[in-house]
């Protein structure tokens, strides 16, 4: 069902779509970006092509963030060049094909707001300035219904716990039936049920050929789902290629140890990928 | 009681009063939720400069109040934008010398009279002109029109404005076109409560509506009735009992808050009990000893689970 709207869409919009070579959905080269007058990204590529599921992975502090929010135009580009589906940022129009799920924060509005308004607000690249019509609200329940949220959709959404936040944002995010999918750490916070409820998910959704890029923190259970990875440090490119497959996540290039002999153990895993 | 609505001033005061009760709720809701809910106040200072320049040019001060708090209100949005660690201090010196301003302009002006400020200090809803009631109804119909029209695109920018961004919106000019309708709100509001107070109807009956509600449809309904029921019953009040209009009727609205939150926590528990109706009243499932105070055995697995697991992943 959410398939055949997605084809209908994209034929809509892309007229040009008989071309032999769909272009990549996400194309970001030699990207260098600063947050607060720090230097975050020094030149980093990434590419995601239709209905890959990327992963970007690295230490805290690495640029992961702020190369999801330069994709998405929230943080600005100093140098390099960003094209979504195949159009200069600038010129980008199509949203209605990007969901975005943000990282979750505690944070909710100062004013009260249900489980259903939230998901609504991701169905305004569809109706615009139109009222919102019975096919944006058969689209919410379907979205809300995916994740699972049906019988919360009248709560609010300040009593949630973390993980049922969570899939309330990644409803807000599949309400549009986007092609591409973009997460920022959809895991943190979350317990490991939810973590298999949200893999599964997004398992339908990748099925359904949306491609996918996420920033984590360990690969967990959406390993298997993983075409490839990206490893980030100090914001430059370290592994462009395969995840890291059957490592925990304390062997993860670049992962940010916490433990008293951290310096050194992190150092020597770092040569190691540089190796 | 029905002779209060006879004379033509009371009926000018109590439309000026139900205009404000409509606009500055409806406008507030959206400043609340961003958490910018002292954005009205500056507005309010920022205000009084442009009352101070109607005077020194004989021209009528609301007008040039709506231009100078469009100016001020635009120049907020934009620190705020910025995310600019010092922009509380650009705040600052803009409220102060709205403010300082505002005294200086009027003492300079031929017609000083310190009654006439005052006026717009504290509102004067009896000497509301004919004029003036045009004025505030268009202004009043051009803000209801925004705030209701664009309901679903200022909830998302105020809610989340980095998702909005990503659904297209234009979220800029959408937090302009806010900060402008909150500067001609608060000029909307000037005659009627004052531009100390201005605020306080922006904000007030919003807290009190949020305090019974849930979605962000119905605090905004009921912010609206709660705004105009307090204004109407403050001017009622203000003319029965010889009080100053605009302070009346913020303290009936700080009342209506009062009331409310007394109200909603028996009402919460009752939600509550049930919403928990279907899981076991009392914790039934023995647990290991060492993690005998997790607060498991609720009904379903997994929201026991996200406790512990959560705590776990925090490390």
């Amino acid at each position: 069902m959410s398939a055949v709207i997605s084809t209908a869409d994209s034929d809509r919009l892309q007229p040009s779509s008989a071309e032999d070579a769909e272009p990549a959905v996400v194309s970001l080269r030699g990207a260098v970006a600063a947050v607060g007058g720090r230097p975050v990204l020094r030149g980093v590529d990434l590419t995601v092509r239709p209905g890959e599921v990327v992963a970007l992975l690295g230490a805290n502090g690495s640029g992961k963030s702020t190369t999801v929010k330069s994709v998405i135009g929230s943080v600005p580009l100093e140098q390099g060049r960003l094209e979504l589906f195949g159009r200069p940022l600038r010129k980008f129009r199509a949203w209605h094909r990007i969901g975005y799920v943000p990282q979750r924060t505690t944070a909710a509005g100062g004013v009260p707001a249900t489980v259903r308004e939230v998901v609504s607000t991701g169905r305004l690249p569809q109706h615009g300035l139109l009222p919102f019509r019975r096919k944006d609200r058969a689209a919410v329940d379907r979205a809300l219904t995916a994740v699972g949220m049906q019988d919360r959709a009248g709560d609010g959404v300040a009593n949630l716990s973390g993980g049922q936040h969570q899939r309330v944002l990644i409803a807000r995010a599949l309400v549009g039936v986007p092609d591409l999918l973009i997460m920022d750490e959809p895991m943190a916070g979350v317990d490991v049920d939810s973590q298999q409820v949200l893999a599964d998910i997004l398992r339908t959704e990748v099925e359904r050929g949306c491609a996918v890029l996420l920033v984590l923190h360990e690969l967990g259970p959406l390993e298997p789902l993983i075409d490839r990875a990206v490893v980030l440090r100090d914001g430059c490119v370290a592994h462009d290629g395969p995840p890291p497959r059957g490592v925990g996540q304390h062997a993860l290039p670049g992962h940010d140890h916490v433990h008293p002999h951290a310096d050194d153990h992190h150092h020597r895993t770092t040569q190691g990928l540089l190796a | 009681m029905i002779e209060m609505f006879q004379p033509d001033f009371m009926q000018r005061a109590f439309l000026a009063a139900v205009l404000v009760g409509i606009t500055a709720p409806s406008v507030g809701i959206y400043l609340v939720q961003r958490r910018q809910a002292l954005m009205g106040d500056g507005i309010g200072h920022v205000a009084l400069t442009g009352v101070g320049l109607g005077f020194l040019f004989q021209a009528n001060p609301i007008w040039m109040a709506v231009l100078v708090c469009v100016l001020g209100a635009i120049v907020m949005e934009l620190v705020r934008a910025r995310g600019n660690q010092r922009g509380d201090i650009a705040l600052a010196m803009l409220f102060y010398g709205g403010m300082a301003g505002g005294k200086l302009l009027v003492s300079m002006s031929s017609q000083a009279g310190s009654g006439s400020l005052e006026s717009y200090l504290w509102g004067s809803i009896l000497t509301v002109s004919p004029g003036d009631l045009a004025v505030i109804g268009a202004l009043a119909a051009v803000v209801v029109a925004v705030t209701a029209g664009l309901r679903r695109q200022l909830f998302a920018v105020c809610q989340d404005e980095e998702f909005a961004r990503v659904t297209g919106l234009p979220v800029r000019v959408l937090n302009l076109l806010l900060a402008v309708m909150a500067a001609v709100t608060v000029t909307v509001a000037m005659r009627v409560v004052g531009l100390l107070l201005v605020s306080a109807l922006m904000v007030v009956p919003v807290a009190a509506a949020q305090q019974l509600t849930r979605s962000f449809a119905a605090t905004q309904a009921a912010a609206v009735a709660v705004g105009v029921t307090a204004a109407l019953l403050g001017v009622g009040t203000s003319y029965q009992a010889d009080l100053p209009s605009g302070p009346t009727i913020v303290i009936l609205a700080i009342l209506a808050f009062a009331l409310f939150s007394a109200v909603a926590a028996p009402l919460a528990r009752r939600r509550h009990r049930i919403t928990a109706e279907h899981g076991p009243a009392v914790c039934d499932v023995a647990l290991p000893e060492q993690d005998g105070k997790e607060p498991a055995a609720q009904a379903p697995a997994s929201a026991s689970g996200e406790t512990l697991s959560s705590r776990g992943l925090a490390q």
